[in-house]
């Protein structure tokens, strides 16, 4: 091919010179003139006669949307999804965790009846087999009545509602209406939901919905939040409103979290991030009939197995490592121990402890399994003999490692609002390609959960 | 007018699913459209796979890639953002565009929503400006049908000068003849002949300046009418573009022959 005749930056400088003579206008006249040729040619073939259904949407919009009733409606829509998922789980769950540890108990019995060793019994049986058994029965069934549940309401087209019921709050905390709309995808996870920030599109906002979308609760501290509202705040109320207090609990942390997002988004959009929030049309869908088998389909094989399986295949490892923690001795103490007693006057301080904090340490790549590493770190090397699991959870934390009241709600505090997981973090540095935003992405919500956890802590220590 | 009535129309091409073995595929059609419109429940539905379907606006926000095959032809079906428009710079429009102008699709579908054709339509006219190898895609028919909207998708292809097949997604209706019309546009069968604005005198006289240079510069370079008036709006993007010389990679890789002048009648024989 010869060498062009007119080289690429002349075109750009005639095209400019061009655009000069021709004035500010052009964009209005190419804009009108769409807009023009579209009504002109939809109005040929589009004929509309009158019909009921139309207004019926709008009519259910009228309260669904309504100024006074739209967020009471939803707050009891999302506490109505909770009160399902923890009541129907409870019993899956203690049912998983007998089989499970059952499995346990004669699998160990017969490697050493075979005459295995006991450190390999004990790194697979009691470490590996053990993290993965907590998982599955601990989140599998809250999972899988959860996630089919928040998807239906997804497919109704309930989402933009909250988006829209949501959006004078962003506004006011300087941040974009559609936020509410990533915000809801972070409660499937974090990743996701920074990832589903590329439809704001003004670069500002979209890094507060970045930064911010960690204050949301996800999949994998859901369960986490489930279990301790279930032990210890169920617990503390007659048996016949247990379910109501723990889904009001959980609620409470979610709004609380939500709370968060809006304080930290008007923060920055006051201070790093400072600037107007900027206008846009959010599109009401109309309701659609959901599909019930697509809907279990997306929510138990994408979403449920999905997280399941990354927190399995985190659970075996992390098993693997507590157990060589708790087993591995130097100068007759074992390595948990010693990083434990490390870390214990920081956790005090904060209203946990060592053990919760060196399980965060070793959770980094998922949350999912903080309980778990929690339990086997508390637990060492004994076996557990109890068959019911919240029952036994309970008689470990409280009676045997003196939990508090005050200790379980400084930790649901702190597992709204510590750092994101690996996967999210990676998340934000692909999303953002700067080392500072992911940076400050990870930090932030790190010294905010400390600095939260303390100020509890302290307040409550004082009052007492 | 019903979607499968018509006894001339291959309604029972050989399809099969190919979930995501994109590899070696002979056709790349893209998928594109206004959020909510039923993209991904029609990419699902040709390929197979299980792409998450949401009814909120935005949910897919990066392009999913997919496969399927047809009378031994493979298509690859690329499913982009929703969008409403081409102009502006927000990321998922800007996927949608760059893959419309540099990723030069064979095809590309647009799905519109039948009840609200009007606000639709903003988006086929821009995709008609780039190319005219375009099939519409009436999506939500019934639900046009249950709020009283009659939409007449013949008057419709007429006016645009391209294929326009009515469907529902959700219950495969319509799909076969969307098939067709993608193919028939694909081999040639079809000649669509776009609806392009007539711009203003001004706007019209600084193109016929622009675009001999732009040929000059960039011989072989489709969509130049497009591309010159992208400059003269001052397209960040276009311009950088055209001065990386990525404009320029992209006519050599597709030599074109001069593009032949078709009547609109013509357009539509074998569309429907």
């Amino acid at each position: 091919m010869s060498k062009p005749a007119v080289s690429p930056r002349e075109i750009v400088r005639r095209g400019d010179a061009l655009r000069a003579e021709l004035g500010d206008e052009l964009r209005d006249q190419i804009v009108a003139g769409l807009y023009d040729r579209a009504g002109r040619i939809a109005g040929r073939s589009v004929q509309a006669a009158g019909s009921g259904h139309w207004n019926l949407d709008q009519r259910i919009d009228r309260v669904v949307t309504s100024r006074w009733l739209g967020l009471p409606l939803m707050m009891a829509l999302l506490g109505l999804v909770f009160w399902i998922t923890i009541l129907g789980a409870n019993v899956p769950s203690q049912m998983l965790a007998d089989a499970l540890f059952r499995v346990e108990g004669v699998g160990a019995g017969w490697f050493s009846a075979m005459g295995a060793p006991w450190w390999l019994t004990g790194l697979l049986w009691h470490g590996v087999f053990r993290g993965l058994a907590w998982v599955v029965s601990v989140m599998l069934p809250p999972m899988a009545i959860f996630f089919p549940a928040f998807t239906m309401l997804e497919d109704l087209g309930y989402l933009p509602r909250v988006a829209f019921n949501l959006d004078w709050l962003f506004r006011k905390a300087g941040a974009h209406g559609k936020q509410a709309l990533t915000m809801a995808m972070g409660f499937g996870c974090n990743a996701a939901g920074v990832t589903s920030t590329r439809i704001i599109d003004s670069p500002r906002e979209r890094l507060l919905a970045i930064l911010t979308n960690n204050f949301v609760p996800c999949n994998g501290r859901f369960p986490t939040l489930i279990m301790l509202a279930v032990i210890f705040v169920a617990a503390a109320v007659p048996p016949a409103f247990a379910a109501i207090a723990a889904a009001g609990s959980v609620m409470l942390v979610v709004l609380l979290g939500v709370g968060f997002t809006l304080a930290v988004s008007w923060a920055l959009s006051n201070s790093l991030l400072s600037g107007e929030a900027s206008a846009f049309t959010l599109e009401m869908p109309p309701y659609r009939r959901p599909n019930i088998l697509r809907i279990l389909y997306t929510s138990l094989i994408d979403r449920t197995i999905f997280v399941l399986g990354r927190a399995m295949l985190t659970a075996a490892p992390a098993g693997a490592v507590i157990w060589l923690l708790a087993n591995v001795q130097a100068g007759g103490v074992s390595l948990a121990d010693r990083s434990i007693a490390l870390l214990e006057p920081l956790g005090i301080a904060i209203g946990l402890d060592g053990v919760i904090l060196l399980a965060y340490v070793i959770a980094i790549p998922a949350n999912e399994i903080v309980v778990p590493t929690m339990l086997m770190c508390y637990l060492g090397g004994t076996m557990m003999v109890d068959v019911s699991a919240y029952d036994q959870i309970r008689a470990v934390l409280v009676d045997q490692h003196g939990w508090t009241l005050l200790t379980a709600a400084n930790l649901m505090l702190f597992s709204l609002l510590h750092n994101p997981c690996a996967t999210t973090i990676l998340t934000i540095w692909r999303e953002t390609r700067s080392a500072k935003w992911t940076a400050i992405g990870s930090l932030m919500p790190l010294g905010i959960a400390f600095g939260a956890c303390f100020c509890v802590a302290q307040g409550a220590r004082m009052l007492s | 007018m019903s979607a499968d009535g018509c006894g001339a129309c291959p309604a029972h091409v050989q399809m099969a699913k190919m979930g995501v073995s994109i590899a070696g595929s002979d056709h790349v059609v893209a998928l594109a459209g206004n959020p909510n419109t039923g993209k991904s429940t029609i990419f699902n539905a040709l390929t197979g796979l299980r792409q998450h379907v949401g009814n909120w606006t935005g949910k897919t926000v990066t392009r999913a890639e997919g496969a399927f095959s047809v009378e031994g032809k493979r298509y690859k079906l690329v499913d982009l953002p929703g969008t409403y428009s081409l102009l502006s710079a927000s990321q998922d429009e800007e996927i949608s565009r760059n893959f419309l102008l540099f990723g030069r699709p064979d095809c590309t579908v647009v799905v519109v929503d039948a009840t609200a054709l009007e606000r639709n339509l903003n988006l086929v006219l821009q995709v008609l400006e780039i190319t005219g190898k375009v099939v519409v895609c009436v999506n939500l028919m019934d639900e046009a049908e249950r709020k009283g909207l009659q939409v007449d998708v013949r008057s419709l292809a007429r006016d645009l000068g391209v294929p326009a097949v009515p469907t529902v997604a959700r219950d495969k209706r319509g799909l076969a003849q969307l098939v067709s019309a993608v193919s028939g546009v694909i081999s040639g069968e079809t000649v669509t002949a776009p609806l392009r604005a007539t711009p203003p005198p001004a706007v019209g006289a600084a193109l016929e300046r622009l675009v001999p240079l732009l040929r000059k510069a960039i011989p072989g370079l489709p969509s130049e009418r497009w591309v010159a008036l992208r400059l003269l709006d001052g397209d960040r993007r276009v311009r950088e573009a055209v001065l990386s010389g990525e404009l320029a990679g992209l006519a050599d890789r597709q030599r074109i022959p001069a593009p032949v002048e078709t009547s609109r009648v013509t357009a539509i024989a074998g569309a429907q």
